[in-house]
């Protein structure tokens, strides 16, 4: 038996996890219309490929990643993309972002594919094809699976696989691991040879002993070696990495740490699935597992189409009529959905139907008693009355200096907090303040370096303008010198003189050619009268100069009323 | 008596020595408050200061020739973290002065003739363009100082402000709503 270890703190919500496992998976119709947003991952929005009208197939992809930390995001059913533009997505902002609109045609239309061995595939290829797969960690931090599965700085020792789900209500994982756990492990070999790690931890909570028993007997039919599947207690948020890599190997993961510099690498089960899928047969990540829960008729998990609008996929699970918002994600970390009509993404494992009834609204926040029970529950091990203390004054560099960034969000303290104060709202505020600032100094530096940098060019263009006249000068003086031998030994500045003087004469010649081919156009053909009136005119200027100047001499010139 | 006045005498030309040696080999190249006042400055360089740049700003401060309150890009922010820098009181902003939303410069480019004069004004050279070609304003840099709006013949230049994304979206500070309560 494996020894475990504890992670402090840690809360006991009710799970409702029974009402969504009664049945298997069922495969989602395919919806009316789809809606892609093509930032489903960590990193870079993924840029789009397709035109609006044109037709596209399933699993070919619409959004190709841009840059190192980014992502392609497929059409997930054939059919024709109807808008590319902004649309609501799930996101706590409730503001829009890219979309790709696809009403499919119902045909359901392949793309070309095919898979490799990955035995037979180098390393680099296998990443290669995860990227333009589009996988991502399904756990619901989205990072690009491709870029967590190196090892190149560190040695990886043990691959942990994370099939926790310590959320209450969320069931996608269990139901995964109790029907496909075979393709789960064939995945974790590919990860554990991608990391050349020397063994794989598998941890799933005690109160999923269908799915642990489903695991352990895929483990020992296909003869995995360095595989364990563990149970570990039932503990909020023991699914959460850092948690689950403690209870399993005892490794603390310090702050500013990833577990990769202390030896561990960490996968959800539904991500080695993806993988499973997308190195064998090619398939890109289309769709996922997604608890349908909550204020419906039927609870249960369907297998959805990336881009399904959440309208229609409660509708599947008989949403009640009295259902008022949808949640993203658990009860503790989920999103509530601006609309129902955004589409399901990568990152979406649970919809929980939700009303006032199921999720009475928390009572006005009271004054903190500063009692600590949410230090004392706390995962992290932090002091979360001093954070929201330091928040709520917007000190924030007390809240790092209390180590704010440590803070996972989980929700335990706000969960137990006998006031029920809203603290993981003050956390992600001083969060945000903090990244903000940060952002607008690194912007302060560029802008510092680009102005200082200008400056310098100015000064040095100028150097160079001057520099250029005094060599244009020299080699005047120089061809100068060679055409005239005799004046060559007489001083420099007698010769410079010279050379001035030669100039001047030049450029007066020069005036006096221009005056001289130039007369007056309009003096050509003229009749006898206007040449007698021009003649008038040059008499009367003559006087008026006359008279100017005796005028000059006497006194001032007089003036005009 | 002798001994100890040449122990004393050994002792300072000692510590002389020492002294004269890192004031020559640790020697501060100009004033650090200026490089620290301009850290805080918040880089702009649009001269709504009254000086051309955020570093002549920073060296009249370090003066005492210039108030802690002219940078309206700064904000209230900015004035409070300068206060505290030089262990001064707080000014609010004179009238007027206030700051402003970030904006940035955008360039009608059907207008535009390309005349360079913007591309002289810039700051941070974050317009880009040549004679008779078109310009456009490289949005990651431009730092909303307006000072290219001035210069253009056309009056093609304006400034947008930023609009709020997904990608520069902050979480709010928490509020309580208020509920109205039936009157007992």
């Amino acid at each position: 038996m494996r020894q475990l270890f504890k992670f402090h703190g840690g809360v006991h919500p009710p799970t409702h996890k029974s009402e969504s496992t009664r049945s298997p998976i069922a495969q989602a119709a395919i919806p009316s219309r789809l809606v892609i947003p093509l930032h489903q991952h960590v990193g870079n929005r993924a840029v789009p490929v397709v035109q609006v009208g044109e037709r596209v197939l399933k699993g070919q992809i619409i959004g190709k990643p841009d840059g190192r930390l980014s992502s392609a995001v497929h059409a997930s059913t054939s059919g024709t993309v109807s808008a590319i533009d902004m649309q609501l997505v799930a996101h706590h902002s409730g503001l829009p972002d890219l979309c790709v609109t696809i009403i499919p045609d119902g045909k359901n239309e392949w793309v070309a594919h095919g898979g490799v061995d990955y035995k037979q595939t180098p390393h680099t290829e296998l990443r290669h094809i995860l990227r333009l797969a589009g996988v991502v960690g399904l756990g619901g931090a989205v990072f690009p699976s491709d870029m967590k599965s190196y090892s190149n700085k560190h040695k990886i020792k043990t691959l942990v696989l994370n099939g926790a789900e310590c959320e209450p209500y969320i069931t996608c994982d269990d139901l995964l691991m109790r029907e496909r756990a075979s393709d789960i492990l064939r995945g974790a070999e590919v990860l554990r040879e991608l990391l050349y790690a020397e063994e794989v931890l598998i941890g799933i909570e005690d109160n999923k002993p269908e799915a642990i028993a489903a695991m352990r007997s895929a483990v020992e039919q296909d003869g995995h070696q360095h595989m364990e599947v563990i149970a570990v207690p039932t503990l909020y948020p023991g699914g959460g990495a850092k948690q689950l890599i403690r209870v399993l190997t005892g490794i603390e993961v310090a702050a500013g740490v990833r577990s990769t510099e202390k030896g561990v690498q960490c996968f959800n089960v539904a991500t080695a699935y993806c993988v499973w899928r997308a190195i064998t047969y090619g398939e890109p990540l289309l769709s996922r597992i997604v608890t349908v829960t909550g204020n419906v008729s039927n609870a249960q998990n369907f297998e959805v189409l990336l881009g399904t609008p959440v309208d229609e996929l409660v509708a599947q699970a008989g949403s009640k009529s009295d259902t008022d918002r949808h949640i993203m994600g658990g009860p503790m970390m989920g999103v509530d959905l601006p609309s129902g009509a955004v589409g399901v993404t990568k990152a979406t494992n649970c919809i929980i139907e939700a009303s006032d009834a199921l999720f009475p609204p928390p009572p006005p926040a009271l004054p903190c008693i500063r009692c600590a029970r949410c230090a004392e529950v706390c995962p992290a091990d932090l002091q979360p009355q001093e954070l929201y203390w330091f928040a709520k004054a917007k000190d924030f560099g007390k809240t790092q200096e209390y180590s704010l960034f440590d803070c996972i969000e989980c929700g335990a303290c706000a969960y137990v907090c006998p006031s029920q104060i809203p603290l993981v709202q003050y956390y992600r505020f001083a969060k945000s303040e903090i990244w903000q600032r940060e952002q607008e100094q690194q912007a302060a530096e560029v802008a510092r370096e680009r102005h200082e940098f200008r400056l310098m060019r100015i000064e040095r263009e100028k150097q160079e303008k001057a520099e250029r006249l005094a060599q244009k000068e020299q080699a005047a003086l120089a061809a100068k010198a060679a055409a005239a031998p005799g004046s060559a030994t007489a001083d420099p500045q007698a010769n410079a003189e010279a050379a001035l003087q030669a100039r001047i004469e030049a450029a007066a010649a020069r005036a006096k050619a221009q005056a001289a081919a130039e007369h007056p156009k309009n003096i050509d053909g003229l009749t006898q009268e206007q040449q007698a009136e021009i003649a008038e005119i040059e008499a009367r200027r003559a006087k008026i100069r006359e008279m100017a100047a005796d005028a000059g001499a006497d006194d001032e010139p007089p003036k005009h009323n | 008596m002798i001994s100890a006045l040449w122990v004393m005498i050994g002792i300072s030309m000692l510590l002389g020595a020492v002294l004269g040696f890192s004031a020559i080999k640790f020697k501060v190249e100009g004033n650090p408050l200026v490089e620290k006042i301009d850290a805080v400055l918040p880089q702009t360089q649009c001269g709504q200061c009254g000086f051309p740049g955020c570093k002549p700003y920073a060296e009249a401060i370090a003066k005492g020739e210039a108030d802690i309150n002219k940078c309206p890009p700064g904000g209230e922010e900015g004035i409070r973290k300068l206060a505290e820098l030089l262990g001064v009181e707080y000014k609010p902003f004179g009238e007027g002065a206030g700051p402003k939303a970030k904006a940035v410069a955008f360039i009608d480019e059907q207008t535009c003739i390309g005349c360079t004069l913007c591309l002289q004004a810039c700051p941070v050279d974050a317009i880009v363009g040549a004679a008779k070609q078109m310009h456009t304003i490289i949005v990651s840099e431009c730092t909303g100082c307006e000072l290219c709006v001035a210069p253009c013949p056309v009056d093609c230049i304006s400034m947008q402000p930023l609009a709020e994304n997904i990608s520069n979206w902050k979480w709010r500070y928490p509020t309580i709503p208020l509920v109205q309560v039936a009157a007992r």
